[in-house]
């Protein structure tokens, strides 16, 4: 495959790998924001190359993992609701809620669609007038023009039965609030590629400005990590911290202008509850009063005034999540918490942490 | 597990689970081994006996439709066990309001791939149930062969025998996803589902010393050869870069986020052979018209019991594990 096979050749990782070795001195932990990076980093046993002093710990990056337990339980409950097709990304299926998951749901009688794009959804909403079809909206910046253009979409059809439960969230405010937070100990972030293309490079300049915290923009092939890992090393070691982008196959200056457009023109900001991480304010979206007939808080108030707040659970994804505890440090990985038993997000999750290191490093 | 989720059918940790607590607790044989097809002894000869159900949709898909799937998949069974297939069984669960159009295609079918097999149809059922109560139709179909080689078994894989793969991966699960879904049109990507006669009858004839075969369907070859590396208590390494992947598969796995190690295939065969028949046996798999693209894939080694490992493509090691959950469902 043309722009995945260059970026997976074994001579050229060796190569990046010993030029690693000579960079590093001191300990360096280096976090992967996105989900995506954990998983291609465990996939490809990134980590049993990298120099021994030298760490990568996963970072809030993963959506599904950091949607909050009250968020999907709210998302559960309007399957309840009479007509309502509850429709999601699959990677969300089998993440336990309070009382139950969409999978368990789904087995109940609720009817759950898995769908690969939203407009998918405003699709189903077409074929079948007599139901209303509930979407998730979850994800960061790359998921959310796909969510605003099918709002778009089902208002061009005047469609009266497609609403979206939005718990889409913003990469940089949570990533002020982890680093401000000060409990991670990080010596710098490989950003994710995806996001980047969205937003901009510009978005995380706050970082080495407020934090001195070097960055890398990256891809997700070995050899997108290792060069974002070798910039973050080099910062390190000539002593300075900037935004560096290492993905420029993908990412431009300015970043893409449509999508941000879109997302202006449906979502405002708007605080965001974050599982792990509390509420953030300024890390998520609301969906604009001029579209709330597609919002499902608005069409559905009811849902969310009978949930109660979920009870505490043994779950430690919110440690995962803030980087300052590894999925192998928990003390119910690959004990009480598997892929088949799951009691927490991050092993349910294809980029959950918890779900990279079990299937890839045990 | 108060209820069935889909992540029971999906031939991952969950469906294991099930069987052991459901079935083979009340009515399992305390010896059994666990293979695709169980074998029994009738005087002086040994069977094969296995079934097997089919569900996918759609109904019909590039490269492939249910009757076919019906057959070879029994069929395949039958020959994880080195037997002959000789007879088999079809059952059709209809429902209300089927075409009758779309039965007798699915029927010719079977007939065409049952002739490819050498196999013989010899018996069946049919019912109908009210519409909604099944999706169009249900096919189960079961096997008798005779065993050739007796002792070929998932169990009996020992270190330094080699493994061989008889074809690319992912072709057939991600061949009923894109046409389910109507996703990313204009790919290429056929079923390779297949009755794999032939080519095994070929290596038993000329006397390979096997002694393990698995059809990797559902849960990929990752299913598959952990299961083996269970049953026989032994490690395996895989090298990654020798698995043959079609390059649309491989971009669509990408796209969808597919292990493709883990997708469904109808007409690969796994194949654990003696090391100094190895090569033989690669020869003799590549005259068949399926085995075309055989490969060594990798070998077995002696610990740690059950584990499975994959040299990646940038000379990493990793761990190779069976999928859990489910996002394919009716893949066959």
């Amino acid at each position: 495959m043309k722009f995945i096979d260059e970026f997976r050749d074994q001579a050229l990782v060796k190569d990046l790998a010993r030029r690693l070795g000579a960079l590093a001195e001191g300990p360096a932990t280096i976090m992967e924001v996105c989900g995506t990076h954990t998983m291609a980093a465990a996939r490809f046993a990134l980590k049993t190359i990298l120099p021994p002093s030298v760490e990568l710990i996963s970072g809030p990056g993963c959506p599904v993992c950091v949607t909050a337990q009250s968020d999907l339980d709210a998302f559960l409950a309007l399957g309840t609701e009479p007509q309502v097709v509850l429709v999601s990304f699959g990677d969300m299926l089998r993440v336990p809620g309070t009382h139950t998951s969409l999978e368990g749901l789904r087995a109940q009688g609720a009817a759950v669609r898995v769908v690969y794009s939203p407009l998918d959804a405003v699709e189903l909403a077409r074929q079948t007038p007599d139901k209303h079809l509930g979407f998730f909206g979850v994800g960061f910046e790359t998921t959310m023009p796909a969510t605003a253009l099918a709002i778009q979409t089902a208002a061009a059809y005047g469609l009266d039965n497609f609403s979206v439960w939005c718990v889409h969230k913003t990469m940089p405010a949570a990533l002020k609030a982890l680093l401000a937070g000060g409990e991670a100990r990080v010596s710098g972030l490989l950003c994710p590629g995806h996001v980047t293309t969205i937003i901009g490079t510009a978005a995380y300049d706050f970082i080495p400005a407020e934090f001195g915290l070097p960055c890398a923009v990256t891809g997700f092939e070995p050899v997108d990590m290792l060069l974002g890992i070798e910039s973050i090393l080099r910062q390190i070691k000539e002593g300075k911290a900037c935004v560096d982008n290492v993905y420029t196959r993908a990412v431009s200056v300015p970043a893409n202008p449509r999508a941000r457009e879109l997302l202006a023109a449906v979502f405002a900001p708007d605080d965001a509850s974050w599982r792990g991480l509390g509420v953030i304010p300024g890390s998520g979206v609301k969906i604009r009063d001029s579209y709330a007939r597609f919002d499902a808080r608005a069409r559905f108030p009811q849902v969310w005034e009978r949930l109660t707040p979920p009870p505490p659970s043994p779950c430690r994804c919110g440690e995962i999540l803030r980087g300052v505890m590894r999925p192998v440090e928990c003390p119910l990985f690959a004990k009480g918490c598997t892929p088949a038993q799951p009691l927490g997000p991050c092993m349910v999750s294809t980029e959950g942490a918890c779900a990279a290191a079990y299937r890839y490093e045990r | 597990m108060k209820r069935i989720l889909l992540s029971h059918g999906a031939g991952g940790r969950e469906m294991t689970a099930l069987i052991d607590e459901v079935f083979l607790a009340r009515y399992g044989d305390p010896n059994r081994v666990g293979d695709d097809s169980a074998t029994v002894l009738l005087g002086s000869h040994r069977l094969a006996f296995t079934t097997d159900s089919f569900v996918v949709d759609p109904l019909f898909f590039p490269g492939g439709d249910i009757g076919r799937l019906a057959v070879a998949g029994t069929v395949n069974d039958l020959l994880t066990a080195a037997a002959r297939p000789l007879v088999l069984s079809a059952s059709f669960i209809m429902e209300e309001g089927l075409e009758i159009s779309v039965l007798q295609a699915i029927a010719e079918s079977m007939r065409v791939t049952a002739a490819e097999a050498g196999v013989a149809i010899v018996t069946g059922d049919t019912k109908v149930v009210p519409k909604g109560a099944a999706d169009k139709v249900f096919i189960t179909t079961a096997g008798v062969g005779l065993v050739l080689l007796p002792g070929v078994s998932g169990a009996a894989a020992r270190p330094r025998d080699e493994i061989i793969l008889t074809g690319s991966v992912g072709d057939h699960g991600t061949a009923v996803l894109l046409a389910r879904e109507k996703l990313l049109d204009g790919e290429a990507i056929m079923s390779d589902a297949a009755p794999l006669t032939g080519l095994v009858m070929n290596l038993l004839e000329e006397g390979c010393e096997i002694h393990a075969m698995r059809d990797p369907t559902r849960g990929g070859i990752a299913a598959a050869l952990n299961e083996i590396a269970r049953q026989s208590q032994v490690a395996m390494e895989i090298i990654e870069a020798r698995v043959p992947v079609a390059p649309a598969v491989a971009a669509a796995c990408e796209a969808l986020g597919l292990d493709v190690f883990q997708v469904a295939n109808e007409g690969k065969m796994l194949i654990i052979v003696a090391p100094k028949d190895a090569a033989k046996a690669l020869f003799i798999i590549r005259r068949s018209p399926y085995g075309e693209a055989a490969r060594v894939i990798g070998r077995v080694l002696d610990a740690p019991p059950g584990r499975v490992t994959v040299k990646t493509v940038i000379g990493t090691a990793r761990l190779l594990d069976p999928p859990s959950g489910d996002l394919l469902p009716r893949i066959c």
